[in-house]
């Protein structure tokens, strides 16, 4: 009797492991379908575009190379390409010069608050780069800048003494805006370096500034280079910054001249995705690059220990100056455009701070942002569009980091691959390819919500991995195995154990996730139609309507509501953080 | 009980060739009773465990537990580790730091379908927890445990399940000297007195020796031996064994002579020994004799020659003061033997010292190097 009961016992029990099996590799499978279809359909799409005459009801699409030979046969080529290199090969180098100086003082010197100035860093985030290309043209623009109005009374000369608007303001709104970005990765390239190797330099005799350059440079050197591909590639993708300084002092660069092609009448479509072929080249190189130099980093990381904390350096006096450049460096890039944004907001028309625009301060502006019929439309699409991504981003390369860490699956590196390839796609390449897809393929998305969700989803799954697969390396295989041996199914397993060790990697990629879809820009800019504008694309509008006091007002709702909800996500972060290493 | 058949486990190594992890593996265990896989690391041990456990597919063999077969390469057989109730305690216990100690020892019951209800898991839960002596922490993070703390958590998470089988995988190796003798003591106490039919993996030899009812030695993926502790200890069937298993003294010699039972006479660097076989001997077959050093004993005066037992004179070379022992090296002809004994002895060193061994203490084993140069 007892066989018998132990024996269909066995039998139900086979069944229910072949069902959770099932389970399992659907959802493993439906994860690598939507990340193949992400990554590489809108890629299929943008390449066939560049290659064949718009399809129209009447006219089939033809092969042609018309599309290149207009995009290459002219001298105007040699100068757009020119023009891109120099923009990004100079904002990646200020910003690395900039954010590798301040990583050196805030790791390896006795600056005082440092620790201040490194909880700082995030801060630059929250500030959208439209509306800090904005703020740079309220401060430095030959006409109406600030900057230029007090230099010119203080010098009693005429004349603008800055002008953004120009290849050098480009570079230096741009550089700024990415060096926060540069302290980021070189900090993290300095705490890998071994203090010993310092000490050494120092106790044969060599001096600050030669132990900095001849030791700690030449050793983080495989991280610089890393460091400057990527700011590289961040800035040739850039589009605010060409789109708003650039276009109007006639520098095009691949960005803008992808944007003009389509708003012009009639759209070029093809011609703009010869130019995207182009760029795509340009940034897949570099991360080619980058990730080969990436892999050279850990050859020099020789620190393993725990708790262990670099000797600083004294710096005697000079601490003073640094802390002084500290201090000139937030105002730079965080204290002046967010004060010329709210003083700007609160005027009934721009000018330029004095004490007769003391006594116009309004808040009208405010008051007439928030009755705009579009606001609440962009607001909610903005809040349901951001968390939407994160939420989607973050579960999906939740499965996808686990197969590539925790599975020997034959082909995971090509999985790896795929959802890190969106990477290399400026925003508005990713948007140009989305919009072409969906206007041929699947269901009719076109102009709605739902593309841009697509899009953002695309353009930061690279990060959800970048955060999931972190955490996941760190989570022990027994972990897993354990729950398992106790009875658990892989959904269980996954739900119960694996997503709870993975939280603050999940809080915190979801955070950044939910931040940068709130200043998504360049991707939204081709795929927005009325009633699915975002809050980025409001300002994007006010800006071209010359709206700038009420543009100034948004901006500066934006930025501190992007303020607030970073402070609350760290506190949050730590409270529920479970022993982040 | 369990019964392991001829189990191979291999694995495909990318590019480079096949790893052979575990091969033709096989033994079993009866109900209610400790078996300990013992071996150096990369053995295959924690292999064999893994593949018992359903976290390794092996390649081929059979295994079954009470009559129900869990894998079996012929009959396409292998059940998912979370449908074979097993209770298993991993090196690392793997406790889950995102719970407490209660729904550490809690997660068995609460994810089994059509598991007991909530008031009886609290039951369970507690009396296990108490078994364990954790029943005053419940409540407390599982990162504020001690490692002691941690295993005894493992195994209560193990034994709430009430497994058919019992998996340790080098449960012991994280804790510190003092520790791990009391939680050897303890897990003895409770496998003894719950009967688990438990299947233990270690590299430390007096670990397996102090628990095991029964002990498989393994080497490069196959088992050299199974036998009782006793039996490995005293009676190794070769080299590997008498080496891993305890200090050892070797000397090279050859059959000169046999008994036709176990006794046998051999020719060393010291002399001609009387010696007990391993294995059946033929004559001149190439032989290291392995005594153990605490079975060769030291005297100031010559023994009285008796008993045929092998006696020798050297001189001490050097000694060592343990506490409770002192090991010697005495130096005899060109060789240096290994005592340890009691540390009344206080020959100074550089004095002459007497040596003497039981016959059925020198175990000569079968020399595989001399058979492969030959």
């Amino acid at each position: 009797m007892e066989a018998v009961g132990r024996l269909t016992d066995v039998r139900r029990q086979d069944s229910a492991a072949a069902w959770s099996v099932d389970f399992k590799w659907i959802i493993v499978g439906a994860s690598l379908a939507l990340v193949a279809w992400l990554a590489l359909v809108p890629l299929f799409f943008l390449l066939w575009q560049s290659l064949f005459s718009p399809q129209a009801a009447a006219t089939p699409a033809v092969f042609t190379l018309e599309n290149f030979r207009t995009a290459y046969g002219s001298i105007e080529t040699l100068r757009l390409f020119a023009n891109s290199m120099q923009f990004a090969a100079g904002a990646g180098l200020l910003a690395l010069v900039v954010g590798t100086f301040f990583a050196w003082v805030n790791e390896r010197t006795n600056t005082p608050c440092k620790a201040l100035f490194y909880g700082m860093a995030i801060i630059p985030l929250v500030i959208p780069s439209i509306l800090f290309t904005v703020s740079w043209i309220l401060l430095a623009s030959p006409k109406i800048g600030i900057l230029n109005h007090l230099l010119q009374s203080w010098l009693g000369i005429d004349g603008p003494v800055f002008n953004v608007y120009s290849m050098a303001g480009m570079i230096w709104v741009d550089g700024l805006h990415y060096s926060p970005m540069a302290f980021l990765l070189m900090t993290a390239a300095f705490r890998a370096m071994d203090p010993a190797l310092e000490e050494s330099a120092m106790t044969s005799g060599a001096s600050i500034v030669q132990t900095a350059v001849r030791v700690t440079l030449k050793l983080a050197w495989p991280a610089v280079l890393a460091a400057l591909l990527i700011l590289f590639v961040r800035a040739i993708e850039s589009f605010e910054v060409p789109a708003l300084l650039g276009l109007p002092a006639g520098i095009e660069v691949y960005t803008s001249a992808i944007y003009q092609a389509i708003h012009q009448y009639p759209s070029r479509v093809g011609l703009a995705s010869a130019y995207a072929v182009t760029l795509l080249l340009i940034t897949s190189f570099g991360i080619y690059l980058q990730t080969r130099f990436a892999s050279h980093v850990g050859r020099y990381a020789t620190v393993t220990g725990k708790g262990f904390r670099p000797r600083v350096v004294d710096l005697g006096r000079w601490r003073h100056v640094t802390l002084g450049l500290f201090v000139v460096y937030f105002l730079v890039v965080v204290v002046l455009p967010f004060l010329v944004l709210l003083w700007s907001s609160l005027q009934r028309y721009y000018s330029a701070p004095s004490l007769a625009a003391l006594h116009n301060l309004t808040f009208d502006s405010y008051r007439a942002v928030l009755a705009y019929p579009a606001f609440s439309t962009a607001v909610w699409n903005s809040i349901m569009l951001s968390l939407g991504s994160a939420t989607v981003i973050m579960l999906t390369t939740s499965v996808i980091s686990w197969i590539v860490v925790k599975t020997r699956l034959p082909g995971r590196w090509l999985i790896d691959n795929l959802a890190s390839l969106p990477l290399v796609f400026p925003g508005l390449v990713l948007g140009l390819s989305v919009m072409i897809c969906y206007l041929y393929v699947g269901p009719a998305i076109y102009g709605t919500i739902w593309i841009m969700l697509i899009a953002y989803v695309t353009r930061f799954l690279p990060y959800g991995m970048r955060y999931n697969t972190t955490s996941m390396l760190q989570v022990h295989k027994e972990l897993e195995e354990s729950a398992a041996v106790c009875g658990a199914s892989w959904s269980m397993t996954f739900r119960r154990i694996i997503l709870p060790l993975l939280k603050p990697g999940l809080i915190a990629g979801w955070i950044y996730v939910v931040i940068v879809s709130v200043r998504e820009l360049s991707s939204s800019i081709l795929l927005y139609s009325p009633g699915s504008e975002v809050v980025s694309i409001m300002i994007w509008e006010l800006w071209q309507n010359g709206q700038y006091v009420e543009l100034s007002a948004l901006g500066v709702m934006l930025i501190v509501v992007l303020f607030c909800f970073v402070m609350l996500a760290q506190v949050a972060g730590r409270r529920f953080g479970v022993a982040e290493a | 009980m369990l019964i392991v058949k001829s189990l191979h486990t291999e694995y495909a190594n990318g590019r480079a060739p096949v790893v052979k992890a575990a091969q033709d593996v096989s033994f079993e265990v009866p109900e209610g009773t400790l078996f300990t896989l013992l071996g150096p690391s990369g053995c295959g041990k924690t292999t064999t465990l893994r593949s018992i456990a359903g976290l390794e597919k092996p390649t081929s063999g059979e295994i079954r537990i009470a009559g129900d077969v869990v894998y079996s390469s012929d009959g396409n057989i292998f059940v998912a580790p979370n449908r074979r109730n097993f209770g298993m305690v991993f090196q690392s216990y793997a406790i889950w730091p995102h719970m407490n100690v209660f729904d550490n020892a809690a997660f068995p019951l609460q994810v089994r379908r059509n598991g007991p209800s909530r008031k009886e898991i609290a039951d369970k839960v507690t009396r296990v927890l108490a078994a364990v002596g954790l029943d005053q922490l419940a409540g407390r993070e599982a990162t504020k445990l001690s490692g002691g703390q941690q295993q005894r958590l493992a195994l209560a998470r193990a034994l709430v399940m009430e497994p058919r089988l019992l998996l340790l995988d080098e449960p012991l190796s994280n804790l510190d000297a003092k520790l791990r003798e009391r939680m050897r003591f303890e897990l003895k106490r409770l496998q003894r007195d719950l009967r688990l039919t438990t299947v233990y993996v270690t590299h430390d030899q007096s670990e397996a020796l102090a628990l095991s009812h029964q002990i498989a030695v393994m080497n490069e993926g196959r088992v050299v031996q199974i036998g009782s502790p006793r039996d490995i200890y005293e009676r190794p069937r070769d080299r590997f064994v008498a080496d891993f298993v305890g200090n050892t003294n070797f000397l090279r010699g050859a059959v000169i002579a046999t008994d036709g039972g176990d006794g046998a006479t051999v020719s060393t660097a010291l002399g001609e020994w009387r010696v007990h076989c391993a294995r059946r001997l033929q004559l001149s077959d190439a032989v290291v004799v392995s005594v153990r050093p605490e079975d060769v004993e030291l005297t100031e005066q010559a023994p009285v020659h008796g008993d045929g037992d092998n006696v020798c004179a050297g001189i001490v070379d050097a000694k060592v003061f343990l506490g409770d022992f002192v090991d010697f090296q005495v130096k005899v002809a060109d060789s240096v033997l290994l005592a340890r004994v009691h540390p009344s002895l206080r020959t100074p060193v550089g004095d002459p010292i007497h040596v003497r061994m039981k016959a059925e203490k020198c175990i000569a084993l079968p020399d595989e190097a001399a058979r492969i140069a030959a």
